[in-house]
C-alpha cells in the first residue's frame, strides 16, 4: 500500500465512522428531531403532557369559528385520522387556510382542547398558478360528487 | 502516464492552472450573467402568480438555487479538501479555499431568502425545525472552515486541519436535504427531486433551473478568480509567480 491509498483508506474510513456516528445519534434523539406532532401521535400519548409542545395536520374544512369580539378563533386539527380541537387568540399568518396545513404551539388542557399561543401556516410543495388551482379544486368537487351523489 | 490524451496532472501545478483558469474565466462569468438575465426575466415577467402565497413565492428563484448551490458547494469543497489531503497536491487545497466564501454567502442567502419568504408565508422569520437548523449549522461550518484556514500560520498545516473539518462537516449535507423527510419539520418537502416529477408548473421549474444555472456558473467564474489570487500569493516564492507580479 502506498503513502496515498493509506491515507484514502483512512479518510474513508473515518467519514464512514462519522456517518455512522451521526446516524445512530440522530435516531436516538428522533423524538427531539420532531417539529410538530400530528393529532393521532397526540392521542396515542406520545406528546408531553406538562410542557408546551407543537401539533401539526390539516384545518378541518369548515371547522374554523372565530369570535365576535377580539381575534380568538377555533378550529380543529386533523390528519385524517384523529382530531383536535384548537383555541387561539391573535393573529393567523395569511397562508391559514381550511384544509391547508398548520402549526400550532401551545398545551393540551384538561378539556381535550389545545390552546396555542402561536400558529404557524405550513405550506405544501406545490406551486401552481391559480387557474392551475381552480381546476384541481373543480375536480376534486367533481369527484366528490360522483362519490356520493 | 505520457500515453494520455490530456495529462491531467499537468493542470495540477498552480503554474499551468494560473493561465488555463485565466482563460476560462469570462466564458464562465458571461454564461453567469446571460442566465441570471434570462432567469431573472422569467422569475419576474414570465412565470405566474401561485395560487396560495401570491407573489411572495417568487423568492423561491433565489432561494432554491441558493440552497442547492450552498450544499453542492461544500460537498465540491469538501472532495477538494479530501484530495488535498490523499495525494497532498497543492492545488487541491487552494481550490476548497477558493470556493468556501461562495459557499458561505450562498449559505447565507438562502437563510435570509427563506426568513424573509418564512414571514408573510408561515408566520415567523425562523423557527428551529431541523431544514433550518441544520442549513444554519451549514453556514456556520463554511465560517468554521475559513476561521480554522486563518488561524493556522502554516499554510500547509492550515490546509490539513482546515480539510479535516470540511471533510467531518460532510455529514451534514445528506441531513440537510433528508431532513424534510426523515421528520416532522415547518419547511414543506421538496418540490423537485430526481425521483419523480416536480410538483410546480412548468415556467416556475424552468426559471428556477435557469437561476441554478446562472448560480452554478458564477460560483466557477468567481472560485476560479479567487483561486488565482490565492496561487499569486502562496507560490510569491516562485519563478513564474514573481514575474507575472512584476508585470
Amino acid at each position: 500500500m502506498k503513502p496515498r491509498h493509506k491515507r484514502l483508506a483512512l479518510i474513508a474510513s473515518g467519514i464512514a465512522a462519522l456517518a455512522i456516528t451521526a446516524a445512530l445519534v440522530l435516531n436516538a434523539f428522533q423524538s427531539n428531531l420532531v417539529f410538530f406532532f400530528s393529532p393521532s401521535q397526540v392521542a396515542a400519548g406520545e406528546a408531553p403532557r406538562d410542557r408546551s409542545f407543537r401539533i401539526g395536520g390539516l384545518v378541518q374544512a369548515g371547522s374554523v369559528k372565530r369570535s365576535q369580539e377580539g381575534l380568538s378563533v377555533q378550529f380543529v386539527v386533523t390528519d385524517t385520522a384523529k382530531d383536535i380541537r384548537v383555541a387561539y387568540a391573535g393573529t393567523l399568518p395569511d397562508l391559514f387556510r381550511e384544509g391547508k396545513g398548520v402549526v400550532a404551539q401551545g398545551k393540551l388542557g384538561a378539556d381535550g382542547v389545545f390552546h396555542a399561543n402561536e400558529v404557524l401556516a405550513k405550506h405544501d410543495e406545490n406551486y401552481m398558478p391559480p387557474d392551475a388551482q381552480h381546476a384541481v379544486d373543480q375536480a376534486q368537487k367533481a369527484q366528490k360528487t360522483l362519490r356520493n351523489p | 502516464m505520457t500515453n494520455r490524451l490530456i495529462n491531467w496532472f499537468r493542470f495540477g501545478s498552480p503554474q499551468s492552472f494560473y493561465p488555463l483558469a485565466g482563460r476560462m474565466l469570462p466564458w464562465f462569468a458571461a454564461l453567469a450573467a446571460i442566465s441570471g438575465a434570462i432567469g431573472l426575466w422569467i422569475a419576474f415577467f414570465v412565470a405566474p402568480t401561485d395560487a396560495q402565497q401570491g407573489e411572495a413565492y417568487r423568492i423561491i428563484f433565489v432561494h432554491v438555487p441558493a440552497a442547492w448551490m450552498s450544499m453542492f458547494l461544500y460537498v465540491v469543497m469538501a472532495c477538494w479538501a479530501g484530495i488535498g489531503l490523499v495525494l497532498n497536491t497543492r492545488l487541491s487545497a487552494m481550490m476548497a479555499h477558493a470556493i468556501a466564501p461562495t459557499g458561505a454567502m450562498f449559505a447565507f442567502l438562502a437563510l435570509w431568502s427563506g426568513a424573509l419568504w418564512g414571514r408573510p408565508t408561515w408566520g415567523t422569520y425562523w423557527v428551529w425545525d431541523a431544514r433550518l437548523t441544520s442549513e444554519l449549522v451549514l453556514f456556520f461550518l463554511y465560517l468554521g472552515y475559513m476561521a480554522l484556514n486563518a488561524a493556522i500560520d502554516d499554510p500547509r498545516r492550515a490546509d490539513r486541519a482546515a480539510a479535516v473539518l470540511a471533510l467531518v462537516g460532510v455529514v451534514n449535507v445528506p441531513i440537510i436535504y433528508f431532513s424534510v423527510a426523515w421528520w416532522n419539520t415547518l419547511h414543506q418537502g421538496a418540490s423537485v427531486s430526481l425521483m419523480r416529477a416536480p410538483s410546480m408548473a412548468q415556467t416556475m421549474l424552468w426559471g428556477m433551473l435557469v437561476m441554478a444555472i446562472a448560480f452554478w456558473m458564477y460560483s466557477i467564474a468567481v472560485a476560479l478568480s479567487r483561486v488565482r489570487s490565492i496561487m499569486l500569493e502562496r507560490e510569491a516564492h516562485a519563478e513564474w509567480a514573481r514575474e507575472l507580479i512584476r508585470q
